[in-house]
C-alpha cells in the first residue's frame, strides 16, 4: 500500500541522511522522497512515499519522532490531499513530428520548455498518473531523457494547517555573540 | 558574560551536568579538551582500549541510573566506541560519549585520524552532533545529557572539531537550554486505561512480563504494590532482573529462551499478559506465530514505537511506566487468583527433580553450583556484572537478585566483553557496593587489558572467571543444532593467575566445588580484586532452551536424573 508522509524537519546538514537511515534499517521501502524548504526559515517539508502496510504507519510516525530533528509528522494518506508530480522529458522530435508532439502536450496541459532541431524538453505537473499518461503517448516518438521530482503533497483545507512550526533558533544567540566579539563588541567578562 | 574555550564550556557544562567521573583515553584531536579538564574537578579513569570507556559508562550508569560519561579521540579512539555504543543503545542504557574530531577546515579531506564518527553511529545512537564551533559546544552537551536520560534513555554521542575546543566564545549557560522535542502532546489514551482495566479485572490467568523500563523508569514501588494488589505472577526479561523481588511469593523468574519451563508454560497459558517496560524481543517470544495464543496483550511502554512492533496487543498505553501503574493501581480491582498461581506452582515440581543445583556433588565442578555457591556466600547482595553466553544464562538462574541495578549484563546486543570494564564502572559509581564480575574464558579474553585499569585505580573487584575451555554458549548451539561439530569453539586461554599476578591482582584456581566458598570468602575478605579461575565442567549445557524460531513452551528440557549426561562421562 502507497503510504504519504509529510515530514517537518529542522533545516541542518544530516537530518536527510537521519530520515532515510532510519527508514532503511527499520526495513521500509521509499517510493519517493522530496525534500525543500517551507513558509518557516530553518524548517523543511519533506514528502515521503512508502510501500508499507496500514498496521506499519503508526510505527513509521512513531519512530520518525524519534530523531531530534523532526518536528512534525503528518500522515495524510487518507486526508483529502493535493499530490503533485514535476517532470521534465525530453523526447525526439523532427520536422515531421513535432507537430503531433505539440498536439499531445497540449492536451495534457504540458508545456515546451526547450525546442532543438532534434529534440524537445516538455515540462509538465500534474498527478503521477497524468504524467505517466503522458510518457506513454510519447514513447513512441523517442523518450530520450526523463527527470522527475517525486510527489509532494499537501492536505486540502485549513483544518490541517500546522500550527506554528518552532524553528530552532536558539543556537543563534551564541552566534550573534560571537560575531559581536569579532566585530570588537566588548563584553564586561 | 565569560569567555571561555570550547573545552572549558564542555567541562563547565558536565560538571554543570553533575558528571564527576569520566572514562577516557586521550589523542591528538581531543588533547584540547583534556588540557582543559585539569582545571575542573573530574576523576578521569585512564582505560585501556575505547570500548572498555564507553563499557565503564555503561556500567556507571547502569549501576546508578547516572548519565555514565565516555571520551575518546577521533578516528580510531572513535571507532572504538561503536560496540560500547551500539550495547547502551540496544539496552537503553544513558551514556554520552566525547570524541575530538580534526580541525573543521580538515573535515572531508581524509586528515589524520579522521572518520565521520556521527555517520559511522547514527544508527545505533539515540542522537549525535558534530560540533564545529566552540559557540555550539554548549547547546550540544546540555540536549545530549537531556536526550540520554529522558524519554526512552540512550546513548548519545558529541564530536567536537579541535578547533571548536581551542576557540573561545562566551559561555552562556541558561541561553544552551535543551529545546523539548518528540510528538506533540501525548495521544488520549483514557480509553485504552479503561480498556486495560477491564481486561485486567476480568482475567483468570494473567502474567506481568516485567522488563528493564520498570529499573529504568524507577517504578519498583508501583510495580510491586500492583502485582500484590492484582496477585499477578511476574515473569522477568533478562534486563528486568531486580525489577521485583526475586524471593517474592508471585515472583516466577526469567522468561524466554533459557527460562524455566513453568515461566514459559505459564505465559503460553495465560488469559492475558501485561507487559511492562519490556519489547518482546525474540529471545523472549520464541516464535510469534504461537506466542501466548489465549492471551489478550497490555503493553505499557515509554517509547511508541515497540508497540505493535513484535507482538500485536489489544491495549497499547505509552508512558512513563511509572506514572501508568500509579494510574492503574487505585483503579484496579484486588485479584484473588489461587488457583492459578496453584496451578503454575505445581509445573514447579517436575523442573526442581531436574535442577543442577539439586543433585549431589559428583566430583564435577558445575558452573551453576559455583554461581549458586557464590550467591550463598555474598548473601545475594552483590552487585554482579556479567559477560555473554552460558555463565550469563546461569546467572540469571541461579543467582536471584531481590533489588534493582545488582545485575548488569548485556541483553539486547549481548556484547562479549563487556563485563570487566562494566563492572569496573560499577564500582566506580558505586564504590561501597560488592562488585562481581561473573565471566566467561572467552569473553574475558577480549577486554582483559582492562585488569590494568582496576590495578592503576586500586579498585576493589572480584572476578570470577567461568572457564570451561570452549566458547561455550556457540559449542551448545554446536551441540544442539550442529551434531556437535565443535568449529571454531575449543579455546585455549592463558593461566589467568599468572596474567593476574603480573598486574599485580592475586589470583586463584578453583577445580573442586568443597573450595569454591572458601575462595568466594577469602575473595570477599581480601578488601582488593582477586581473580577466581573456576574451572568447570567442560561440555556443560544450559537448561531448558527454546530453540531460535520454536514455540515458547516447546523446551529443550534438563535430562533426568543429570547424572546419565555426557557430563559424567
Amino acid at each position: 500500500m502507497q503510504t504519504t508522509f509529510v515530514v517537518h524537519v529542522e533545516d541542518q546538514p544530516g537530518v536527510l541522511t537521519r530520515v532515510t537511515s532510519l527508514i532503511r534499517r527499520r526495513g521500509f521501502n521509499i517510493e519517493s522522497l522530496t525534500v525543500g524548504h517551507t513558509e518557516h526559515a530553518g524548517v523543511s517539508r519533506m514528502t515521503i512515499v512508502m510501500d508499507s502496510d496500514a498496521g506499519a504507519v503508526p510505527r513509521i510516525e512513531a519512530n520518525l519522532y524519534k530523531l531530534v530533528n523532526v518536528i512534525r509528522v503528518e500522515h495524510i494518506t487518507a486526508q483529502p490531499s493535493v499530490y503533485r508530480d514535476l517532470a521534465m522529458i525530453k523526447v525526439a522530435a523532427d520536422q515531421a513530428s513535432r507537430a503531433a508532439i505539440m498536439q499531445l502536450i497540449d492536451v495534457f496541459r504540458a508545456r515546451v520548455v526547450d525546442v532543438s532541431p532534434d529534440s524537445l524538453i516538455v515540462e509538465i505537473t500534474g498527478t503521477e498518473d497524468k504524467i505517466d499518461g503522458l510518457v506513454e503517448m510519447l514513447r513512441p516518438y523517442g523518450v530520450l531523457e526523463m527527470a522527475r521530482t517525486g510527489r509532494v503533497a499537501m492536505s486540502r483545507g485549513i483544518g490541517a494547517v500546522t500550527p506554528a512550526l518552532v524553528a530552532p533558533e536558539r543556537r543563534n544567540v551564541a552566534h550573534q555573540a560571537d560575531a559581536m566579539l569579532d566585530a570588537g563588541v566588548s563584553f564586561s567578562v | 558574560m565569560t569567555k571561555l574555550t570550547g573545552a572549558q564550556i564542555l567541562w563547565e557544562c558536565l560538571v554543570r551536568e553533575g558528571v564527576t567521573t569520566v572514562f577516557g583515553y586521550p589523542g591528538g584531536a581531543i588533547l584540547p579538551a583534556y588540557d582543559a579538564m585539569l582545571g575542573y574537578p573530574i576523576r578521569h579513569i585512564l582505560t585501556r582500549h575505547e570500548q572498555g570507556a564507553t563499557h565503564m559508562a555503561d556500567g556507571y550508569a547502569r549501576a546508578t541510573g547516572k548519565v555514565g560519561v565516555a571520551i575518546a579521540t577521533s578516528g580510531p579512539g572513535a571507532t572504538n566506541m561503536v560496540t560500547g555504543l551500539a550495547t547502551a543503545m540496544m539496552d537503553s542504557s544513558p551514556i554520552v560519549c566525547i570524541t575530538g574530531q580534526v580541525g573543521s577546515r580538515l573535515i572531508g579531506s581524509d586528515a589524520f585520524q579522521e572518520t565521520d564518527i556521527t555517520g559511522v553511529t547514527l544508527p545505533v545512537t539515540k542522537h549525535n552532533y558534530l560540533v564545529r564551533r566552540a559557540s555550539d559546544v554548549a547547546a550540544a552537551v546540555r540536549e545530549a545529557f537531556y536526550l540520554a536520560r529522558t524519554g526512552r534513555p540512550g546513548p548519545v554521542l558529541i564530536d567536537i572539531t579541535k578547533d571548536a575546543q581551542q576557540s573561545s566564545t562566551i559561555f552562556d549557560w541558561e541561553a544552551a537550554a535543551p529545546r523539548p522535542h518528540g510528538r506533540p502532546g501525548p495521544p488520549p489514551q483514557d480509553a485504552m486505561f479503561r480498556e486495560a482495566l477491564a481486561l485486567i479485572n476480568a482475567s483468570e490467568r494473567p502474567v506481568i512480563l516485567a522488563g528493564h523500563g520498570l529499573i529504568l523508569g524507577n517504578a519498583m514501588g508501583e510495580f510491586r504494590a500492583f502485582a500484590e494488589r492484582t496477585q499477578c505472577p511476574v515473569a522477568m526479561t533478562l534486563l528486568g532482573i531486580g525489577a521485583f523481588p526475586a524471593s517474592h511469593a508471585l515472583n516466577l523468574g526469567m522468561m524466554g529462551m533459557h527460562g524455566e519451563a513453568w515461566v514459559n508454560s505459564a505465559i503460553q497459558q495465560a488469559d492475558l499478559l501485561i507487559a511492562l517496560g519490556m519489547r518482546f524481543d525474540d529471545r523472549v517470544t520464541g516464535a510469534l506465530a504461537s506466542y501466548a495464543p489465549a492471551a489478550k496483550k497490555i503493553h505499557v511502554d515509554i517509547d511508541p514505537a515497540e508497540i505493535n512492533k513484535n507482538v500485536p496487543v489489544d491495549v497499547g498505553i505509552v508512558g512513563d511506566v511509572r506514572e501508568v501503574l500509579a494510574r492503574l493501581l487505585p483503579a484496579v480491582a484486588p485479584g484473588q487468583r489461587h488457583e492459578w498461581l496453584a496451578t503454575i506452582e505445581q509445573t514447579k515440581g517436575g523442573s526442581a527433580v531436574r535442577d543442577i543445583t539439586n543433585l549431589p556433588d559428583n566430583g564435577h565442578l558445575y558452573a551453576a553450583h559455583v554461581i549458586k555457591d557464590l550467591w550463598h556466600a555474598t548473601k545475594g547482595k552483590a552487585v554482579v556484572v556479567t559477560d555473554v553466553g552460558q555463565h550469563q544464562m546461569w546467572e540469571a538462574q541461579y543467582y536471584p537478585h531481590d533489588v534493582p541495578r545488582s545485575l548488569i549484563t548485556s541483553g539486547g546486543l549481548g556484547t562479549m566483553g563487556f563485563a570487566l570494564p562494566a563492572a569496573i564502572g560499577a564500582k566506580v559509581a558505586r564504590p561501597n557496593a560488592e562488585v562481581w564480575v561473573v565471566v566467561g574464558d572467552g569473553g574475558f579474553q577480549m577486554t582483559m587489558p582492562e585488569l590494568a585499569t582496576i590495578a592503576q585505580e586500586g579498585l576493589a573487584i572480584n572476578i570470577a572467571v567461568i572457564n570451561n575451555g570452549y566458547l561455550g554458549m556457540v559449542r551448545q548451539w554446536q551441540e544442539f543444532f550442529y551434531e556437535r561439530r565443535y568449529a571454531a569453539t575449543p579455546l585455549l586461554s592463558p593461566d589467568f593467575v599468572k596474567i593476574a599476578d603480573a598486574y599485580g591482582i592475586r589470583g586463584l584456581s578453583i577445580r573442586r566445588r568443597e573450595d569454591v566458598v572458601p575462595a568466594v570468602r577469602e575473595a570477599r575478605a581480601s578488601g582488593q580484586t582477586m581473580l577466581l579461575d573456576f574451572q568447570v565442567e567442560q561440555e556443560d549445557t544450559v537448561y531448558p532452551m527454546v530453540p531460535a524460531g520454536a514455540a515458547l513452551d516447546a523446551m529443550i528440557r534438563r535430562p533426568t536424573p543429570l547424572a546419565e549426561t555426557g557430563a559424567d562421562a
